[in-house]
């Protein structure tokens, strides 16, 4: 399976939503379309909201993987301004 | 103060993020909003709740105009203003309770009266105009230096239960004097004191405005261009109105007879 380099990587623990959905979308914004931001987080909640509202704003997500007993990685593609 | 991502602080973020949600407005818009600077003529009923909701929306500049001193009278629909700040300037009495809401927010506040000597001056450093004046000779004398200048204007009025609000486009749509070529003569216009207003209504029309002002810096929507809307509140009806623009216009039409700012006073008591 193709690994995929994200081009930009955001820490948001600690966050919570709705911040953890504002945060990520702050960066999704500031980067080309087509570019993949890294989202490493840790409140249960946002990691099944943020795929979600990331879906309605038109992204497309990648992945979301919990990689610990408490964090989450999500990978989202820029699909549009 | 413009900021993309990163530039937002940790509060800036959690302050603006209702707007940033919004696909419509983003960090993108909210940076839009933060970069504007708008030009609000009155701190009374409509200028204080249009100050109070584009000061919590993080504009960034609000200059206000207002001669007034904060009377008891006042109290009843301009919210801004308080017992407290009963006999000190208008303009200071909201630039407190305004930076208090907002720091991220310059208000800047002109305790004068708008001539025709001085409104270019004013308004060329702004993006918006925003009129909440509550006398004739103001309301021409604003619109006629929009047009003149090619500045957006926000107008509203309002008398006893009825409002009205419109966004005049320079260049685009119609203006004042497309509705209203002249002036009413004095003693057909009663003054606000004579009257009297419902307390909420201000408060209803002057957030139109800011809503309108709102959507002008952000390009999104519609706003009234080539329509003035009415509201009367005792029957809890909007009417829209289409407004042509008028081609014998005396300032916006083909041939304006009007080409600069004369004067605005004449047959008319102070409002
Ligand atoms: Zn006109």
């Amino acid at each position: 399976m193709e690994e995929i380099i994200p081009d930009k990587r955001i820490d948001i623990r600690g966050l919570k939503c709705p911040y953890t959905f504002v945060r990520s979308k702050l960066s999704i914004e500031s980067m080309n379309t087509g570019e993949v931001l890294e989202i490493l987080l840790n409140y249960p909640e946002a990691a099944a909201s943020i795929p979600r509202s990331m879906q309605d704003h038109g992204q497309r997500v990648l992945s979301v993987d919990k990689v610990n007993d408490t964090d989450w990685i999500i990978l989202i593609r820029k699909e549009r301004d | 103060m413009g900021f993309t991502e990163d530039q937002f602080t940790d509060d800036q973020m959690i302050r603006y993020s209702r707007h940033i949600i919004l696909p419509e407005v983003g960090g993108k818009g909210q940076a839009k909003i933060s970069a504007a600077k708008v030009f609000l003529i009155g701190a009374g009923g409509l200028g204080c709740p249009i100050s109070y909701y584009l000061t919590a929306a993080g504009v960034g500049r609000i200059a206000i105009v207002d001669d007034d001193m904060v009377d008891l009278s006042n109290l009843q629909r301009q919210i801004l203003h308080s017992t407290k700040t009963v006999g000190i300037p208008k303009v200071e009495s909201a630039k407190g309770v305004l930076e208090a809401l907002n720091p991220d927010v310059e208000i800047v506040a002109i305790k004068e009266r708008l001539t025709p000597e001085n409104i270019i001056g004013y308004i060329k450093d702004y993006d918006i105009v925003i009129d909440g004046s509550d006398n004739f000779p103001t309301r021409y004398l604003v619109n006629d230096a929009c047009v003149l200048a090619g500045k957006p204007l926000s107008s509203g009025a309002v008398l006893r239960f009825e409002g009205q609000v419109t966004t005049i486009i320079p260049g685009e749509g119609h203006c004042y004097r497309c509705l209203f070529e002249e002036m009413p003569p004095e003693g057909l216009v009663p003054s606000c004191q004579e009257g009297g207003v419902l307390g909420v209504l201000p408060g209803i029309i002057g957030t139109l405005q800011a809503m309108e002002v709102l959507k002008l810096i952000l390009g999104k929507g519609d706003v009234l261009k080539n329509t003035l809307l009415i509201y009367d509140a005792l029957k809890t009806n909007f009417r829209k109105v289409k407004v042509p623009r008028n081609p014998e216009c005396p300032i916006c039409g083909t041939n304006p007879a009007i080409k600069e700012l004369g004067c605005y006073e004449a047959n008319y008591c102070r409002a």
